[in-house]
């Protein structure tokens, strides 16, 4: 294991932002600490970064004991939201900082951040101020910048949370590149679910302070460990008492076994997809999600009344409330405060 | 707000006039009787022995002073943004800053006498040891230091919350040392709210003249600056008295204009860099 964290609590004032939480990142992975605002995510990545020091527990990063060393000596490299670019630094000296702190020769300092600058794709903004480039630009100068000094694990904190979605998704992809290239164990930190899926192989959901579950994205997407966990990775509707994913549900125009009637509230198109709001015999609101095709064949209606068959497999029985409310928190915020 | 032409005239020209008499008549004046009899007999003037050592003395006391005053300062800025000190002790801080602001220099002089004088506090502590404090230069500085020791920390403060600390935790995380992050992210961060607050310093050090008076023998040619002894000068009678008044009154303000270029200058830079 690169990093260690074992039995962390943290307090601030009466606020318990971490709670007895565990966690293991492997040699070279890729973790994403995912939650909503206040689930303790960015506490415990800092606490790993050394920039908060744990109530309780230990970190340990390959094998040696962090908990109480500062930043400097813990062989990080940390990527803030808001980029942290020194003003007052070119480019080039921005990534140099880290190597003329560790005094390298002059010509080795040139070519290292000259390299480096190659690979974010900065290479003639060099000589420019960190004020002159755009915001994605400045967080691919922090990432040069952070990884110039080697670090033996790379922590970002909503690396792209203040970014335009457009170049969000540019930077993801190439984030996950640039892991696959280096191949440095990193830890993300992010509230977007689709970011966490689309960059981590594995991925920790955090809610209140404590870890609900770790897997592989596809794990925990298709076998959520809580209520909180389905609601805050996909959309959720209850049917029959149990959580479902809308897209799992069928939709008939005959009753058969095991089919419960609904009446059809509304239809959205989404693109591909077409959603159905329906409203079951009891009166409790549903969703199912169809692909254009299925939907263009049953031709539904507001009014019309279908037969709902829920999925064959039960993911997780909970309560509803739960799943509601990680899914109302998900896009609840775009700009956690230190969550 | 719509407002007519004329009335946009009328106010321009009030201000106009309200600056002429307060601020630029005066100023003119000074200027038009320090040349009255030429310019020979103004540099004569500003040359006399005791005006060349009052000129010197006040650059030395302004020499001790600002230093003092920028260390203390960004020290004390740097507390009050940064550390993590419990809020009773960073609030008694903030309010003794303001101490200076607050209290007349005049008794701020007076409160030195009774800490540093014949039978105050430390007085005889100094007096016996041969250190003359009262009465001497190193009181003037001591005054000077007092009167003008708020303003780095107030221009430097509100820079250092603006910026706020991740720069300095990313220098952290990059392997800098506290001293190394200070030197190489937070000073250049701050630099020109340091060299604002710096020549608003220095422009009160040279012109105090209330709490410097207080404790200054007030003997010319060894403890009178160049306010005092304009100041001194002014209380004398008879024409030569008072063209060599001018003359200095003409050198301080010489002195002012260009420490008010100065400011104008780090001023707009402030802003530039915020």
């Amino acid at each position: 294991m690169r990093i260690k964290a074992e039995a962390i609590s943290k307090r601030f004032g009466d606020f318990t932002a971490l709670d007895d939480v565990s966690l293991e990142v492997p040699q070279g992975g890729l973790t994403a600490l995912l939650g909503p605002s206040g689930s303790g995510k960015s506490t415990l990545l800092r606490i790993i970064a050394g920039l908060e020091e744990p109530d309780e527990g230990t970190v340990r990063i390959a094998g040696q004991d962090v908990t109480h060393a500062r930043p400097q000596d813990r062989g990080i490299g940390f990527v803030f939201q808001h980029y942290a670019a020194f003003a007052h630094m070119s480019v080039f000296e921005n990534v140099a900082f880290g190597l003329r702190i560790r005094k390298r020769k002059p010509a080795q300092t040139r070519a290292r951040v000259e390299e480096l600058l190659a690979l974010v794709g900065l290479t003639q903004w060099a000589g420019q101020r960190p004020h002159q480039l755009s915001g994605g630009q400045r967080q691919r100068m922090a990432l040069a910048r952070a990884l110039a000094v080697e670090p033996q694990v790379l922590l970002l904190d909503e690396p792209f949370g203040a970014l335009d979605s457009g170049v969000r998704a540019e930077l993801r992809r190439w984030l996950r590149r640039l892991h696959d290239e280096q191949g440095v164990t990193t830890v993300l930190v992010t509230h977007d679910q689709e970011e966490a899926m689309e960059v981590a192989d594995t991925i920790a959901v955090m809610n209140r302070g404590t870890i609900e579950q770790v897997g592989a994205p596809r794990v925990v997407y298709d076998k959520p460990a809580s209520p909180f966990v389905m609601g805050f990775l996909g959309p959720v509707s209850t049917i029959d008492g149990r959580l479902v994913r809308p897209h799992d549900v069928s939709l008939s125009l005959t009753d058969g076994p095991g089919l419960i009637e609904a009446m059809v509230k509304r239809v959205v198109h989404l693109g591909f997809e077409v959603r159905i709001e329906l409203e079951l015999t009891g009166g409790e609101p549903a969703r199912a999600q169809l692909t254009r095709a299925q939907s263009e064949e049953l031709e539904l209606a507001p009014g019309d009344i279908v037969f709902v068959q829920p999925p064959a497999r039960s993911v997780v029985s909970g309560d509803p409330a739960e799943a509601a409310a990680a899914a109302a928190g998900e896009d609840a915020d775009a700009q956690p405060l230190n969550a | 707000m719509v407002v007519s032409r004329r009335t946009t005239l009328s106010l321009r020209l009030l201000a106009l006039l309200y600056l002429t008499l307060l601020l630029l008549a005066p100023l003119v004046i000074v200027f038009w009787r320090t040349f009255e009899y030429g310019f020979a007999t103004a540099w004569a003037f500003m040359t006399t022995p005791a005006a060349v050592s009052a000129f010197w003395l006040s650059v030395l006391i302004a020499a001790i002073a600002v230093p003092l005053n920028t260390i203390f300062g960004v020290g004390a800025a740097l507390v009050l943004a940064r550390s993590s000190a419990p809020r009773v002790g960073k609030g008694v801080l903030d309010a003794l800053v303001d101490l200076p602001f607050i209290v007349s220099p005049v008794i701020a002089g007076l409160a030195l006498l009774l800490v540093y004088g014949q039978g105050g506090w430390f007085g005889s502590v100094f007096l016996n040891n041969g250190i003359r404090i009262i009465y001497a230069v190193p009181g003037m500085v001591i005054a000077t230091v007092f009167v003008s020791l708020p303003f780095v920390v107030r221009e430097v403060t509100p820079v250092l919350r603006e910026v706020g600390d991740e720069q300095e935790q990313a220098a952290a995380t990059l392997g800098a040392s506290s001293w190394q992050t200070f030197w190489r992210v937070t000073l250049p961060t701050i630099r020109w709210g340091v060299a604002y607050g710096v020549v608003l310093t220095t422009a009160r050090a040279l012109g105090e003249i209330g709490a410097v008076l207080v404790v200054s023998a007030n003997v010319a040619g060894s403890t009178l600056t160049l306010p005092l002894l304009l100041y001194q000068r002014d209380e004398q009678i008879g024409s030569r008295v008072t063209t060599s008044v001018y003359a200095l009154a003409t050198e301080l303000a010489v002195l002012s204009v260009a420490v008010l270029l100065l400011m104008t200058v780090f001023g707009s830079r402030r802003e530039e860099a915020r």
